[in-house]
């Protein structure tokens, strides 16, 4: 399958053939090109990694030659939707955009699901990680990379009670990253905490033989404890153990990833505070990869609040280090995972890096002064003291049970709120069995006491030779399970869709699920909160939408009005067969344009005519500082507002002018056409029509309209400086001017 | 409940230096993980077995039966890739095949016989 810029990723194309699909490459994979200086257009930057082959630029690069610096951090992107088919689209869209990690939640409740999920059944918050779902992503990944032209991380957890088994899956499969944390399943997930370390073992030593990239849990911690900012010290304790334990199973130090999270956000000071934490972290962790996730525990459903403290993020990740950029949506307080908002978040991180370009070689953090200097080394100390606590008591599993972790006091200080775990209960308690003397396993990539020698003393370091080789020598012997649930798959699914829509002409608006039919409804109301919200909802309700929810309100002034983000359903569909699209305007390149002012000077004179005191279009049209005409060479008079035409086309001849340009806003009682009529007979009168160009603009004007008046050409609303010099240029020629 | 007694604790860390402070934090983490270590060298788990059967060719299904026959007959300490490989060699089967037949319920005797004794 070759993907084209311009056409759909076929979905169905992709599970064909599934069963016999192989992964064609294993391990995480870094950018390439960082740490060499490069030019970008016409610009040098110095912390920025290879271009890509296809991208989708940001709205500003349009004035840069639509450059797309691509930073050196790798860019994450978490995608969750409940529907892996859909996901795979914004995959595709999330790399156009710079993200080469696609980090894939999985279902609520997977965690206590003892073995592996099979076929496709639909998520919640998230997919079920089955070995056809990963396949089929990881295959349409193989596809994206090419299209894009830099290898994809693709990544899920390897948590829960079936560790090791996911853990195979992945490497089998060609995944590329992945969650693996023990102390995130005692936790969070109640996991009894033996079952749960005895099963890391064995899946991190599956995980270093497939070269997979290691993400700790850590940042839970920040997310989970009431007051975050206190928590840096059992922070650091968490990201050793993690750490630690993963090189003692064999894991390298490169593999090995802390997810680190700046614990607060404005309106705290937070930059003072998490500043100091990034540092200390990096110096204690010096051999290990930073995964800078963004802060998720200080956000509300505001976008752009969220904006702005990942910005601040994003100025800790540049001004310390960041292997992998996390990005972050505020979905969860907008109650679905939105495409757009994936989008959003992996171009700010985008933005940001490549505005700060070269920041560190500008400022440097004053590291060995006060108040750097005590803030860093308090935290160490801190986090020390802590560990020196638990081995007093008795080791990491009797401070488990006894709360020392997740409590909000900023230790040595304790408020008694940790999350407490008994070691003799939890999920899959009692459930370790120990290795008998004569205990084997003749596979690759195990973990602890195997009796090899019992049947072969030459394959102590490769017990998969008793086999013939296992999975990870010879895949074909993987044994592949297509569906197990007839009406709950992704074939069913796919037909429901083409039934919604009828015929593959027809649209519906989506923002997760292909025709979900969701649409946002930005608006305010000048009455308070509460009022607001419910007359939003009615308001959504007229507007003949289904399931309408207030997914975001922010107070203007308590009496003066509130702020409403509104979703809701649409069940009206818009067939792109029946539907008018006026052709694209056609505009030259602006070296083209400027090309032929150059070989012929081009002059014109400007006005917005009649009673008319508009001037905002026509400056916008023609002065150079808002991409008008000047910028292309042409010489321009505006003569101003409310000029009679009489006057605007004496200054025509006066000046010898090329063109004239009648900016016309006012439209009532079709003054506006009335006009134009008026200039053209003047002209003609005069004796100068077939010698001089004429145009005319304004937010109510149709070309048509305007032509039918006597004008060459009309310009309406989004009308830009380029489209009317390239107006300009071809009809000079086919005027002969 | 507890104060914040940091500058009482810190004493015996104030007069270390930037490197012997990070020397002394990972000693403690290596403290602390070595005994886990070793609970997982002598352990197995229901999902550590699955994960063989998986990469000796069973598909998940197949293992999860396999690995529940066992614990049903108290082998974990012989290992669910174990049982699976001696039924194959004593019985002059492939690997899949022994499976099949213990996914089955078939032949699980004749694995007590080989085990015999391994009845904890």
């Amino acid at each position: 399958m070759n993907l084209k810029p311009n056409e759909k990723l076929n979905v169905e194309e992709i599970l064909k053939d599934l069963d016999k699909y192989v992964p064609k490459r294993r391990g995480w994979h870094w950018r390439e090109g960082t740490d060499i200086p490069r030019q970008i257009g016409k610009f040098e930057y110095f912390d920025m990694s290879s271009d890509l082959k296809q991208s989708q630029a940001l709205p500003a690069a349009q004035y840069f030659g639509n450059i797309d610096p691509q930073g050196k951090s790798i860019i994450t992107t978490e995608i969750a939707s409940g529907r892996f088919e859909d996901d795979i689209r914004r995959m595709r869209m999330g790399a156009w955009h710079g993200a080469d990690h696609i980090m894939v939640i999985r279902t609520a409740g997977q965690s206590h699901f003892e073995s592996l999920i099979e076929g496709t059944p639909q998520g919640v918050g998230g997919i079920p990680i089955s070995r056809k779902q990963v396949r089929a992503q990881r295959k349409a990944l193989d596809f994206i990379e090419e299209e894009v032209g830099r290898p994809i991380n693709y990544h899920s957890y390897v948590s829960g009670v079936a560790g090791p088994e996911i853990a195979v899956m992945f490497a089998e499969e060609g995944v590329n990253g992945a969650h693996q944390d023990p102390q995130y399943n005692v936790l969070y997930r109640n996991i009894n905490m033996i079952r749960s370390f005895v099963d890391a073992a064995e899946a991190k030593t599956v995980l270093a033989w497939a070269d997979i990239a290691q993400i700790d849990g850590a940042h839970n911690a920040n997310a989970t404890a009431r007051e975050a900012w206190k928590v840096m010290p059992e922070l650091m304790v968490q990201h050793s153990i993690n750490s630690i334990f993963s090189r003692k199973v064999g894991m390298k130090a490169q593999n090995i990833c802390l997810s680190t999270v700046p614990p607060t956000a404005p309106p705290a000071p937070c930059m003072r505070l998490d500043l100091p934490y990034a540092v200390a972290l990096r110096e204690f962790f010096s051999d290990y990869r930073m995964r800078a996730q963004m802060n998720t525990k200080y956000m509300q459903s505001s976008t752009r609040e969220a904006t702005v403290t990942h910005v601040l993020n994003l100025l800790i990740s540049q001004m310390t280090s960041a292997d992998i950029q996390s990005t972050i949506t505020p979905d969860e307080g907008r109650n679905v995972p939105w495409h757009i908002y994936n989008i959003e978040a992996i171009d700010t991180a985008k933005q940001a890096f490549a505005g700060m370009d070269g920041l560190k070689d500008i400022l440097k953090i004053r590291r060995d002064e006060e108040p750097m200097l005590s803030s860093v080394r308090e935290i160490k100390e801190r986090a020390i003291l802590f560990m020196e606590e638990m081995i007093k008591n008795g080791g990491y599993f009797k401070s488990i049970e006894e709360g020392f972790f997740v409590d909000s006091g900023n230790y040595p200080e304790r408020n008694g709120d940790g999350i407490v775990r008994k070691s003799d209960a939890g999920v899959g308690v009692g459930t370790v069995y120990e290795r008998d003397e004569d205990y084997f396993a003749p596979v690759t990539a195990t973990f602890g006491y195997n009796n090899v020698a019992q049947y072969d003393e030459s394959a102590i370091n490769n017990p998969a030779k008793l086999i013939d080789g296992c999975t990870f020598e010879k895949p074909e012997k993987i044994i592949f399970i297509d569906e197990l649930d007839e009406t709950d798959n992704v074939y069913v699914r796919l037909d429901e869709v083409k039934e919604k829509l009828e015929k593959p002409s027809n649209l519906l608006p989506e923002v997760e699920w292909a025709a979900d039919g969701t649409i946002l409804v930005t608006l305010f109301f000048p009455v308070e909160e509460r009022t607001a919200e419910f007359a939003a909802i009615e308001f959504g309700k007229k507007l003949g939408l289904t399931e309408v929810e207030v997914i975001n309100k922010e107070v203007m002034q308590e009496a003066e009005g509130t702020r409403i983000e509104l979703k809701g359903k649409t069940n009206f569909k818009i067939d792109t067969e029946t539907l008018v699209i006026p052709p694209k305007p056609h505009i030259l390149s602006d070296d083209e344009i400027r090309e032929a002012v150059k070989e012929k000077p081009l002059k014109i004179v400007a006005a917005t005519v009649g009673e008319d005191e508009h001037s905002v279009g026509i400056r916008e049209i023609i002065d150079i500082k808002h991409g008008g005409i000047e910028g292309y060479g042409i010489e321009a008079e505006i003569l101003g507002t409310s000029i009679p035409v009489e006057k605007l086309v004496d200054a025509a001849i006066e000046t010898n002018a090329d063109a004239i340009l009648a900016s016309t806003i006012i439209s009532h009682d079709d003054i506006h056409y009335k006009n134009m009529r008026k200039l053209h007979d003047l002209c003609v009168e005069k004796g100068i029509r077939d010698k001089i160009m004429l145009a005319a603009g304004g937010t109510q004007v149709s070309n048509e309209l305007a032509i039918e008046n006597g004008m060459d050409a009309g310009f309406g609303r989004g009308t830009k400086g380029a489209h009317v010099a390239t107006f300009l240029v071809e009809k000079r020629k086919k005027m002969n001017l | 409940m507890r104060n914040d007694d940091y500058l009482e604790r810190r004493g015996h860390l104030a007069n270390l230096s930037e490197e012997e402070l990070k020397q002394r934090f990972w000693d403690l983490a290596e403290e602390l993980v070595d005994p886990i270590i070793d609970l997982a060298r002598k352990n197995t788990s229901p999902s550590i077995e699955r994960s063989i059967l998986l990469r000796m060719g069973f598909s998940s299904m197949e293992a999860k039966t396999i690995v529940d026959g066992v614990i049903d007959r108290g082998l974990m300490g012989k290992g669910a890739g174990h049982v699976v490989y001696r039924l194959a060699k004593d019985y002059k089967m492939d690997i899949r095949e022994a499976g099949l037949k213990l996914v089955d319920g078939q032949m699980w005797d004749e694995v007590l016989v080989i085990f015999k004794g391994a009845g904890k």
